[in-house]
């Protein structure tokens, strides 16, 4: 099988015209500007951390902020910019990068730019564990996070089995998974109207997604997602866009669509999971990078990567807006990316209609 | 996509194009019968509305609290608690079934609804606003609000589904995206207002209880001409569900049915939903099974749906008070727990290719 596979892969890079990078089995293709849009954006995502960790009551500048990370900054702001605040800005960046990923892998899947995680029920699922744990079990914020990830994930997986009939067609996943989303917002929303206000507000507040008081222990979260399911969505990337061909297409290209979806589906939905335990379910992040991703690459394809820095800045901006514009670090980032998704699918709808791609 | 009524079982996709049939003359004995059958269930509906709750009250006490009233504390119950709950169920059912029933049938698509496309998103979202931000608090100012939020976000929805050219799953997925932002807006909003968190977490569950009577005067108007103009809107919707090409060259005037139902869908729904906040799923769940009694004409539809929606309404919503005593769950709650079930069961049976 293996030697069949390495043979046709020649095949399908002459079409595409991109740059190669291979060692033995695994092989890299690579966009000179895609390459330039990922190092433009990681750097605009580090600008905007620095200027994150300078903001708040206590005031840096961004070259004291640069000089404390380096262990040289001014007296006391060592422990204010690296205990309190640089766990903030990089969960946002990895949750960001996270969920930029995750969102690129579920609309190559489904192949509609408005496929998120959230379409196979994800965040009502993972809505619905944080409110059992919130609600019924009285839980703080570790076990929160855990309740989310399990329901999310059950429910990632009730929808797949349900969706499967000799094989798990896009679109079937994406109407089971509306439905399943139905029902797990009418379980959630019974345990929300039992509780009493303060519960109410704690889990409205995660529903929505917030950044406020993340520590270390968050960092570590949201990294492991990032480190063990990225090279895994990453190693699969070039499936992903031969199942964007259709699956007997890909099939005929030596990629077994049923089991490829399967891992890809898990891996996205790996990443989801993680980068929701440590912020929560912030909005549209997952389905705005990736089209994003594609306008400043102008590659076709899922555009992981470049999504998953997309994602990055996009996060790791809106938190600095939050912080900056209200003044506080109280407000869920959440409310700032669900006005901004309003926006973004405003301009979806301009974009796309003349094409009729949605 | 031109599987105008892929939602109808084979046999039922032109019944009116093999009249000779035996099927369709079966069912055209019976469709009678079946809406009577269905006048017969919402009586029974609402009889069990009135005397179930936390207070069960015998049925003959009802018929003597509705009728002869001589001032028991039961009769106040029956009266002044469970009979404005009662018709506020009955009317916004019929309503909701008849939106269903428009949009499936003008969009073609089965698994429409105005939940799913959107409409109870906007209407919520613009009370909110009404509610969070302008301090409107008294029920006929956030009306008009309930109303235009319907319209815009059932609009968007359309285009964002693609127009014209709308497959059922680009208008679920362009529905539930502009579900997601608009309900992301409403608990941004509430958490931002967190006084007003109370108040308006029960009122984005869609439920019957303690609604006033007055709110339902204030909104009859226009959930009856909602509802005269979805029956007059019949005919030219048969047409349209054959197709847009057959429906012109029928003679009918597309775009203005178009526009016409979007109105009729916006008063319909919007009202409801003003009335008891978002319901989702009776506009998906009544459409489908009325269809397997009377075929899919509109115009045997229509009635159906206006008959048999508000019996599942009153019925879930009775469900919802005896659950879990002594507290209840909304009916808003039941029906998205059914309809979802529902909504799965129906993708699951279907292949793929008729969506």
């Amino acid at each position: 099988m293996t030697p069949v596979r390495e043979e046709k892969r020649p095949a399908v890079h002459v079409d595409l015209r991109r740059g190669l990078l291979r060692t033995g089995r695994w092989s890299l293709r690579y966009d000179p500007r895609a390459v330039l849009v990922c190092v433009l954006l990681a750097a605009l995502a580090a600008l905007a951390m620095v200027l994150a960790l300078g903001t708040g009551t206590y005031a840096l500048s961004p070259a004291e902020v640069v000089r404390t990370l380096f262990g040289d900054g001014p007296p006391g702001a060592g422990f204010v910019v690296l205990d309190l605040r640089l766990p903030r800005a990089l969960v946002a960046a990895l949750v960001g990068f996270g969920m930029g990923m995750a969102g690129a892998v579920f609309q190559s899947l489904t192949r509609n730019p408005l496929g998120s995680p959230d379409v196979i029920g994800f965040g009502n699922g993972a809505s619905a564990g944080a409110l059992v744990a919130i609600i019924v079990l009285d839980a703080g914020t570790t076990q929160t996070a855990v309740g989310a990830v399990s329901g999310g994930c059950a429910t990632a997986a009730a929808v797949y089995l349900l969706a499967w009939k000799r094989g798990v067609h896009g679109y079937r996943l994406v109407l089971v998974g509306i439905g399943a989303s139905a029902v797990l917002g009418a379980v959630t929303n019974f345990l929300y109207l039992r509780a009493d206000i303060g519960k109410a507000a704690q889990a409205a507040s995660w529903t929505i997604g917030s950044l406020n008081a993340r520590d270390w222990s968050d960092v570590t979260v949201a990294a492991l997602g990032v480190a063990v399911l990225g090279p895994v969505v990453l190693g699969y990337a070039r499936r992903l866009t031969m199942l964007e061909m259709g699956d007997d297409t890909a099939a005929a290209l030596g990629v077994p669509p049923e089991r490829s979806r399967l891992i890809l589906l898990s891996a996205g939905t790996g990443l989801t999971a993680l980068a929701v335990a440590a912020a929560g379910p912030v909005p549209f992040v997952a389905m705005a990078a990736p089209q994003l991703a594609r306008r400043m690459t102008r590659a076709a394809g899922p555009n992981v990567l470049p999504a998953a820095w997309t994602g990055a800045l996009l996060l790791t901006a809106a938190d600095l807006a939050t912080q900056r514009l209200t003044g506080s670090a109280l407000l869920p980032v959440g409310v700032l990316t669900g006005v901004a998704g309003g926006a973004y699918l405003a301009w979806l709808l301009r974009g796309e209609r003349r094409g009729a791609r949605l | 996509m031109s599987a105008a009524t892929a939602s109808a079982p084979p046999p039922d996709t032109a019944p009116d194009a093999a009249p000779g049939s035996r099927t369709a003359r079966t069912r055209a004995a019976l469709r009678p019968a079946g809406l009577l059958l269905g006048v017969v269930l919402l009586a029974a509906a609402a009889a069990l509305s009135l005397a179930v709750g936390t207070k069960g009250i015998p049925l003959d006490q009802v018929w003597s609290g509705l009728f002869t009233p001589s001032g028991t504390e039961n009769d106040a119950i029956v009266r002044e608690l469970r009979l404005p709950r009662t018709l506020i169920g009955v009317a916004v059912g019929a309503a909701l079934g008849l939106g269903g029933a428009i949009m499936q049938t003008l969009t073609r698509n089965p698994l429409a609804d105005p939940g799913l496309l959107g409409v109870n998103a906007g209407a919520s979202a613009a009370v909110v606003t009404a509610i969070g931000v302008l301090d409107i608090t008294s029920f006929t100012g956030y009306l008009w609000f309930a109303l235009a939020g319907a319209a815009v976000a059932a609009t968007a929805v359309h285009a964002l589904g693609g127009g014209r050219w709308a497959t059922p799953v680009r208008l679920a997925l362009a529905g539930t995206a502009v579900n997601a932002a608009l309900f992301g807006y409403v608990n941004g909003l509430s958490l931002w207002h967190l006084s007003t968190l109370d108040e308006m977490r029960y009122w984005s569950v869609g439920t019957l209880a303690k609604r006033d009577v007055s709110l339902l005067l204030t909104v009859a108007p226009l959930l009856v001409a909602g509802a005269l103009l979805a029956f007059a809107l019949a005919r030219p919707l048969g047409a349209i569900a054959l197709g847009e090409d057959h429906a012109l060259a029928l003679g009918t005037r597309v775009r203005r049915v178009r526009v016409l139902s979007v109105v009729a869908i916006t008063l319909l729904c919007g009202g409801a939903t003003a009335v008891c906040g978002p319901i989702a799923f009776i506009g998906l769940m009544i459409p489908h099974a009325a269809r397997a009694f009377c075929g899919p004409d509109p115009r045997w539809l229509m009635p159906y749906c206006a008959v048999f929606a508000p019996v599942l309404l009153l019925v879930s919503d009775v469900v919802g008070r005896i659950v879990v005593p002594p507290s209840e769950i909304e009916v808003g709650t039941v029906t998205a727990f059914l309809g979802g079930l529902l909504f799965i069961h129906l993708v699951r049976q279907r292949k793929v290719a008729q969506l």
